[in-house]
């Protein structure tokens, strides 16, 4: 017989029951997020001012970014960040997205990356409309709050140097 | 289980013959060698796991199954056997066709839900939970009895206003992380979410055993676990949407090779 205990639990996908998977994201997400969704003007492809009218900390940004259960950023992309194993490999590497994307260019991909590409797997971490079969502790929740939207974008803003970062990039589709 | 799992094993390489030879003569969109197994995502030591019904924690399942199609049940005190014989017989390539038209209710059925239809109306018996241990034994060892044949999900025109309901469910986002199956299984299958290679969603080896669960479980199970991890309402056991999920999964990996019971991780 083989030693089923050995495994490790997968992240999102190691949820079995959706009580679980509740707990796991209620805990993580302390703060309150029901809050209505801030209004925002997309322009040139970009939301330009803060959703907070004020800059975010890079500093929590990156911790949002590399936590699996709050940023999930890493199940997808990857990116500088060398104590992170498993990170996936379906989008655009992380690094260097400071120089690529401005920050208003940046804050309209996370607040809805549909408006970007239509077609796109990036969930929209800052939009509770037109969405189907969300379960009722779910609804009406954006991802991220605004603040952290905020903190996220600070630390994107600061990856410039992509050369630096050591991972190997997908070409972004 | 030594003598039993050999036998099995027998029984198997038979019938691997007999699906090798009629998978040549299936069609199907994707010629078969495009298509990927879940199977040939798994690293080697699970999938000698698998492939070793000594070591294949799913056998046991069948193992528990086989003696519940010999044991009288219900009010009729009838065994499966009583009414199908040697299953080995009887039951070959029967579940690599199901879900299929019910006569009756002319909607359509899985296996489980036929299993539990011998039960209630003719062993008059308990029904089976979906899920609890005893359904899967039983479907794992009717499964079995399918192993190395191509899947055949019938070409009936009856049936294909509910595959294709499936396959909107199947490309439809959902949850609060607003994936479809599709985006998963068809764009990004071969990729890594995490850790996690994204197989191509094909239902071969179903029920299986699977590592992260430390039992058997139904192509069901699996398709809550995904639903959940992209934070949707999962449907439930039994409904109408997953038996037409499972008629547009089966279809579409049609012709691959039956491997129940599956080790997956
Ligand atoms: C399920 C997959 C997935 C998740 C989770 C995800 N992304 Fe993305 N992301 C993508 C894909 C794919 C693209 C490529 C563009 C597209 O498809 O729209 C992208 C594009 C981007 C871009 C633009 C990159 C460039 O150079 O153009 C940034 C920045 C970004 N994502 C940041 C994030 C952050 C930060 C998080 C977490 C808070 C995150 N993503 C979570 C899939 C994902
Ligand atoms: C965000 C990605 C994602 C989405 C969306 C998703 N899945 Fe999956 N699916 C996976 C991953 C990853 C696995 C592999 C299991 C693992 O190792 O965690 C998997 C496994 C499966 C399997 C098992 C294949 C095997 O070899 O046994 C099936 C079947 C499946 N998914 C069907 C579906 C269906 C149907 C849907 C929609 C209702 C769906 N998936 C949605 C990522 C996804």
């Amino acid at each position: 017989m083989p030693k089923p205990g050995s495994r490790r639990s997968r992240m999102m996908f190691s949820v079995d029951r959706p009580a679980l998977a509740l707990a796991s994201l209620l805990l993580s997400a302390g703060c309150a997020f029901a809050e209505d969704p801030a209004r925002y003007v997309i322009e040139n492809g970009a939301i330009a001012s803060p959703l907070t009218g004020q800059p975010g900390d890079p500093a929590r940004g990156r911790k949002i970014v590399a936590e699996r259960q709050k940023g999930l950023c890493l199940l997808c992309h990857q990116g500088p960040f060398p104590e992170e194993r498993f990170q996936g490999d379906l989008a655009p590497t992380l690094a260097g997205a400071g120089s690529r994307l401005s920050e208003g260019e940046l804050r309209l991909r996370l607040v809805d990356g549909t408006k970007v590409n239509p077609e796109t797997i990036m969930p929209s971490y800052y939009r509770t409309d037109h969405l189907q079969r969300v379960p009722p502790a779910f609804a009406g929740r954006t991802l991220l709050t605004a603040a952290e939207i905020e903190d996220v974008v600070a630390f994107l803003s600061t990856l410039r140097d992509e050369a630096k970062a050591g991972n190997p990039s997908k070409e972004a589709k | 289980m030594g003598g039993r799992a050999s036998a099995f094993l027998l029984v198997g390489f038979a019938a691997l013959g007999l699906g090798l030879a009629s998978l040549s003569a299936q069609t199907a969109d994707a010629p078969p060698s495009d298509r990927k197994s879940g199977f040939d995502y798994m690293g080697p030591d699970s999938q000698a796991m698998q492939k070793d019904d000594l070591s294949n924690p799913g056998m046991l399942g069948v193992l528990d199954g086989e003696a519940m199609w010999n044991a009288p049940a219900g009010t009729t005190q009838k065994s499966c056997a009583a009414c199908h014989g040697d299953a080995r017989e009887s039951m070959k390539g029967v579940a690599a066709k199901y879900p299929l038209l019910d006569e009756a209710t002319k909607t359509p059925i899985d296996l489980v839900g036929r299993i539990d239809q011998c039960r209630v109306d003719r062993q008059q018996a308990a029904a089976l939970p979906r899920e609890g241990r005893e359904s899967l034994a039983l479907t794992a060892f009717v499964g079995l009895q399918s192993r190395g044949m191509p899947l055949a999900p019938p070409d009936d025109a009856r049936l294909t206003p509910f595959r294709k309901a499936g396959e909107a469910l199947y490309t439809r986002r959902m949850g609060q992380l607003n994936f479809s199956c599709a985006q998963c299984h068809d764009d990004n299958a071969g990729g890594h979410l995490g850790s996690a290679p994204i197989p191509q969603a094909h239902p071969t080896g179903y029920p299986i055993y699977r590592l992260e669960w430390q039992s058997l479980g139904s192509l069901q199970r699996r398709l809550r676990n995904c639903m959940v991890g992209t934070r949707a309402e999962p449907f439930a056991y039994g409904s109408p949407e997953f038996i037409n999920l499972e008629l547009y999964l089966n279809w579409r990996a049609r012709g691959m090779e039956v491997e129940t019971p599956g080790v997956r991780p």
